[in-house]
């Protein structure tokens, strides 16, 4: 491990000023004390931020959340307002890594963390996103794990989170806090597609800071829920994910809210599918020729072609269990 | 529940050799292994001055201070500076639970924690679950229940489940299971662990 220096940061402006002169911060640990190790990361100052107020989960004023960074997985999963308003977000968040991992990672350090794909974690292959123009050694290799949706010449890893395709389902906001100020950005603007530069992963500045997560608020009553296929039952990154929010009144499903995880580049929204849903009454059917629409667009790579089906099946079968009509 | 149980006490007698002592004191190339991967993480750092911290935190009721490498995690620094080695190192990177302990009492994996970050923080280990010469209900239960083979993951698997039942997720053997698989078994005793935690669990 590179050696570095430590330092604590007292309150957001001292962590902020630490971050702009390039200090990195670290809450949970468990990304990047790991990637540190295998020389991948490489900071030379460590900025301890879990001292920050950033712990509360608050109702906002018209009925969605705001989830301060800070908050742990399992704090964030366990929370009675998560779970009563947006189970699909602690469903994402108990089926994600371990409960040893849930109770050090926070929720802003989740949509931070860095993709599983093996070639990125090697410092001895070719990755763009580790050595931006030494190429990508998972494009000709072994992608059986990779990204089918949103992939580039670049880059093919998958972002791994789970709670990010909750968020991604949900239009969840981004609060950052950074030396000019303030911003919000949607989530789905917040994490980058590779294209070109698959280095660059998140927009964020230099010095900012992720201070909470904002679930908005959606009609009610809302069903929601987050299914994950994977290869062993538990502590296992996705094959194949969906995050399911549906707001049925009068029999008409009013509001859809769907995306998908382990195919993409970033958490995947399916607004074709959504589109499908909105107006019509659930059916067996109805589920079968959304979901039919899950994968359009995919490119599988010569390994997980396999992806592009079960897709498919995962999203029609969330949407099944979510909208019921057995 | 199996019959014949060992009694349930911790060997006192300090004049008795553990096993880390005792293959330090039989085998000199032993010796030398242990010192030179108790000092890798410096050595990666080469020559240059290795920024380094004062660190106190509790381990097991007793306070303890050390001034430690920035880079040196909870499990080393338990393992090689305060010879606490019953949490173990399996995979270094969180992905088997071998180093489980708990941080004040939410278990955690030791490998990913950062030492550095632990001023006033409250550890409990394997070493520390007992209550004096009194097993904890758990290392009892895997006892009776012989719910290990080679023993290396146990300390974590242990821990691990302490806190699972602490946290009340032992309802079923499926939910067990599932709170239960950030521990890696290579052995493959997963059912006979579970039938440890359910038996430590209703007893409580």
């Amino acid at each position: 491990m590179h050696p570095f220096t430590y330092t604590r940061a007292s309150d957001v402006p001292e962590a902020i000023a630490a971050g702009r002169r390039g200090g990195r911060y670290i809450a949970g640990g468990t990304t990047l004390v790991d990637l540190m190790r295998e020389g991948v990361e490489r900071p030379e100052t460590v900025v301890d931020i879990s001292g920050l107020p950033l712990r509360d989960v608050v109702a906002t004023e018209r009925g969605g959340l705001r989830i301060g960074a800070l908050v742990t997985m399992a704090e964030a999963a366990a929370h009675p307002k998560v779970r009563a308003l947006f189970p699909v977000v602690s469903e994402a968040l108990e089926l994600s890594a371990s409960a040893q991992l849930r109770n050090m990672a926070s929720i802003g350090g989740n949509i931070m963390q860095r993709t599983r794909c093996p070639y990125f974690r090697d410092p001895t292959a070719a990755c763009n996103k580790r050595d931006p123009g030494a190429g990508c050694a998972a494009r000709g290799g072994f992608n059986r794990g990779h990204a089918i949706l949103g992939a580039s010449d670049s880059c093919v890893a998958t972002h791994c989170s789970d709670v990010a395709v909750a968020f991604a389902a949900l239009e969840a906001t981004v609060r950052l806090l950074g030396p000019d100020g303030r911003r919000q950005v949607p989530i789905a603007e917040f994490l980058l597609r590779p294209k070109t530069s698959p280095d660059r992963e998140h927009d964020i500045g230099d010095g900012e800071l992720i201070t909470a997560i904002e679930l908005p608020a959606l009609p009610r009553p809302l069903q929601s829920g987050y299914l994950k296929v994977r290869d062993r039952q538990s502590y296992e990154f996705a094959l194949t994910s969906a995050a399911v929010a549906l707001h049925v009144h009068g029999g008409v499903i009013r509001t859809a809210k769907v995306a998908a995880g382990g195919v993409g580049t970033v958490p995947w929204k399916l607004p074709a599918v959504e589109e499908h849903l909105v107006g019509e009454r659930p059916s067996q059917s109805l589920w079968a020729t959304a979901a039919a629409k899950s994968a359009d667009g995919a490119s599988p790579l010569q390994h997980n072609r396999f992806k592009v089906e079960l897709l498919k099946r995962t999203v029609e079968r969330q949407l099944r269990i979510v909208g019921g009509t057995e | 529940m199996t019959a014949g149980t060992r009694p349930g006490k911790l060997p006192t007698d300090p004049a008795l050799p553990t096993r880390r002592t005792f293959v330090a004191t039989t085998t000199g190339t032993a010796v030398g292994a242990i010192m030179v991967a108790g000092h890798s993480a410096a050595a990666a750092g080469a020559a240059a001055e290795v920024p380094a911290t004062r660190v106190s935190l509790t381990v097991n009721g007793t306070r303890r201070t050390a001034t430690i490498d920035n880079r040196t995690s909870l499990l080393d620094l338990l393992r090689e500076h305060f010879g606490l080695t019953g949490s173990k190192k399996g995979c270094d990177a969180g992905a088997c639970g071998a180093c489980t302990v708990l941080i004040d009492g939410r278990r955690v994996n030791a490998c990913l924690t950062l030492a550095v970050r632990l001023e006033g923080a409250d550890v409990t280990t394997i070493e520390g679950l007992a209550d004096g010469n009194e097993l904890h209900a758990l290392q009892q239960a895997f006892i009776d229940q012989d719910a290990f083979q080679c023993g290396y993951c146990t300390p974590g698997q242990i821990v691990s489940g302490a806190a699972c039942i602490e946290e009340g997720h032992t309802g079923s053997p499926e939910e067990i299971r599932e709170w239960m698989s950030g521990n890696v078994c290579r052995c493959g005793c997963y059912p006979k662990i579970v039938r440890a935690v359910q038996q430590a669990a209703g007893g409580k």
